[in-house]
């Protein structure tokens, strides 16, 4: 993510960069020479003032937390005092051989993977039919941004709510002649996790199509004239034109998508609960970590947990990168050879 | 000073407004498009928004019509289960929980991330891409993540169960999507103003409080917004920080009740419509500022 967004400011800088280069050497062309040593001891006061309290906050309950864990995860301990009795690796041990957490590591995967797949080409085909001259544009674009707006407990409260045997979902099958269709929607083990996949859909598939509609905004509407004179068809221009350029905005969505589903908790624990998502099949890592790590007492173990947590997420991140900054090349080529 | 602020504050947020009218007005002498467009978007539409609707009308519901005909409207309408929740000193209570978790949080967000963004965006020194990528590679720590050690670090600052412990935490984590969207805001601010404030005698400091708060105005109440929305919504934090009922913030309170009266499936509605309000509110009146400020981020 950081070499997207690396990337992306760069071109920002470059775009920016004949009227910046003036002012940007602003300081050190100053006038008066003399006073330039003292406007330097200024400046560095200045900044240390501006910028370290974001910093200093930043490190201690963002990075430090993380370094912590990788501390605490060497020990057996239960949260008071200091951890004494060290276990080497066994934390780790314990958790990769574990059949619960290759269960949930399972699960998150499987989630990480469906989210890509299902909502990826729906919302892309979503965006393309909303990005049409069609009256009421952004009135739908505020109510299909609803579901991501409301908080996850409520959406697991109301959907656990309709989806209960006895409740709206079924009552409604019924109702319009599909009553063999009613199911056990939540604690099926065979249909949970589509429930659950249906549900994430539901709820981030709006800001996955606001994002593409606003990457297709930026393309520019000559594009699309010059391939219609040239007799493009619809369907062509779509995959030649509106697809190749809609390439990052695809690449940072799936990207968001990727560490939001490798950190599911909310939607889960709500719905299903720490002991139910076991059985049902929908748990996934953060669900394990609570269950074992605070439930349980155990913060050695726990933080363990979160440092396995964290090292996929970075894993895959760095993965991903590669494939991404791979990709982006090949486009720039392409883009230099057009 | 606060003059000028809110008058940039009203034209900045009344801009694009009046365009975008005017557009619309335009538009409508122009051809319909398709009707299989509109039925699509009709049907995109109901799917987002029916489980709502089902939400706050269900509160207007007794438990027996919930139990007879589980999809059924409210027959008679009963206002009781929204006038019980709403006298309840328990819905309010954790309603200022979460107000003042929020604002808290955001101030903080705000404050702490134009600081530092202004230091990213216009000073020239060496650690700056250092800074950058910093707070770049904190969106890789999402909450959930560092949840464990971050409780352990709360629990030894003493601020378990108290306001304070959800509020800083979430300041810290904020800051990463803050910058990443001002910085470019900020940096967009042409040379030429900070020049002539200079010529005119005013400091880098002035400068940053006199042109740069003002004229980042946008961006800052876009970040203020999602900062604010993801402080009402968050839950996984105050899951763990806050152990007794009179510290809950809302999300607490929702799954609190929806357990605490299970067989109650109207009172649960009701208690659950009324506490996402506000967030509905508060994005329906800033949708453009978020809508827009989300297409920035992703221009970059």
């Amino acid at each position: 993510m950081s070499d997207t967004l690396g990337t992306d400011t760069a071109i920002g800088r470059q775009s920016q960069g004949t009227s910046r280069v003036g002012g940007a050497a602003t300081p050190p062309t100053s006038p008066r020479a003399a006073s330039r040593r003292r406007g330097r001891a200024k400046m560095r006061l200045e900044i240390a003032l501006l910028s370290g309290p974001a910093i200093l906050m930043f490190l201690a309950f963002v990075i430090f937390p993380v370094a912590l864990a990788a501390y605490y995860g060497f020990y057996r301990w239960h949260g008071y005092g200091a951890p004494t009795d060290w276990v080497g690796l066994n934390n780790y041990k314990l958790i990769l051989t574990d059949p619960a957490f290759q269960q949930v590591l399972k699960h998150s995967f499987m989630i990480m993977g469906l989210s890509l797949v299902i909502q990826g080409p729906l919302a892309i085909i979503l965006a393309l039919l909303l990005n049409q001259k069609i009256r009421g544009r952004s009135v739908i674009r505020v109510l299909i941004f609803v579901p991501y707006i409301i908080s996850e407990v409520i959406v697991g409260t109301g959907w656990s709510l309709m989806l209960q045997g006895n409740g709206a979902m079924n009552d409604l099958l019924r109702q319009i002649g599909l009553g063999s269709l009613q199911a056990d929607w939540l604690s099926d083990p065979k249909l949970a996790i589509w429930t659950l996949m249906a549900i994430i859909s539901w709820k981030y598939i709006g800001f996955a199509v606001i994002l593409m509609l606003a990457g297709l905004q930026s393309i520019p509407e000559e594009l699309f004239e010059a391939a219609q004179i040239d007799g493009a068809s619809y369907w062509q221009i779509q995959r030649r034109i509106t697809l190749p350029l809609l390439g990052p905005t695809i690449r940072i969505w799936a990207f968001l998508s990727i560490i939001g589903s490798l950190q599911l908790f909310d939607l889960v624990y709500i719905i299903w609960g720490q002991y139910v998502s076991g059985t049902a099949g929908t748990s996934t890592m953060a669900i394990y970590m609570l269950a074992q790590g605070r439930n349980a007492g155990n913060y050695g173990y726990g933080s363990a947990i979160a440092v396995v947590m964290f090292l996929i997420s970075l894993i895959v991140a760095l993965i991903y990168q590669r494939v991404v900054l791979r990709r982006d090349l090949r486009g720039a080529v392409t883009e230099g050879t057009v | 000073m606060s003059a000028t602020t809110a008058r940039s504050w009203f034209s900045s947020a009344a801009g694009p407004n009046e365009p975008s009218g005017r557009r619309v007005g335009r538009d409508a002498p122009q051809k319909w498009g398709s009707p299989f467009t509109y039925f699509v978007a009709l049907l995109f539409i109901g799917v987002c928004i029916a489980p709502v609707i089902y939400i706050v009308i269900g509160g207007f519901r007794t438990n027996s019509q919930i139990t007879t005909s589980p999809a059924g409207l409210p027959h008679p309408w009963i206002t009781a289960n929204y006038v019980n929740v709403l006298k309840s000193s328990r819905f309010w209570g954790e309603f200022a929980n979460s107000v003042l978790v929020a604002l808290a949080s955001t101030v903080g967000i705000v404050v702490l991330g134009l600081m530092v963004s202004f230091v990213i965006a216009r000073y020239d020194f060496k650690l700056k891409g250092a800074m950058y990528s910093l707070f770049a590679a904190g969106l890789m720590f999402p909450m959930v993540i560092a949840i464990t050690p971050l409780y352990i670090v709360v629990k030894d600052l003493g601020l378990v169960d108290n306001l304070l412990g959800v509020i800083v935490p979430q300041i810290a984590f904020g800051l990463p999507t803050t910058v990443i969207i001002l910085v470019p805001f900020l940096r967009a601010i042409p040379n030429e103003i900070e020049e002539a404030a200079a010529i005119d005698g005013t400091s880098r400091l002035g400068f940053f409080v006199r042109m740069v708060i003002p004229l980042s105005l946008p961006g800052v109440v876009t970040v203020g917004i999602l900062a604010f929305i993801g402080s009402w919504n968050n839950y996984v934090l105050p899951l763990y920080i806050l152990n007794s009922q009179a510290n809950f913030t809302l999300p607490l309170g929702v799954q609190a009740f929806s357990s605490q009266y299970s067989t109650d499936t109207a009172k649960v509605l009701a208690f659950t419509s009324l506490a996402m309000l506000p967030a509905l509110i508060f994005f329906s009146i800033f949708e453009k500022r978020i809508v827009g400020g989300l297409t920035g981020a992703v221009k970059g």
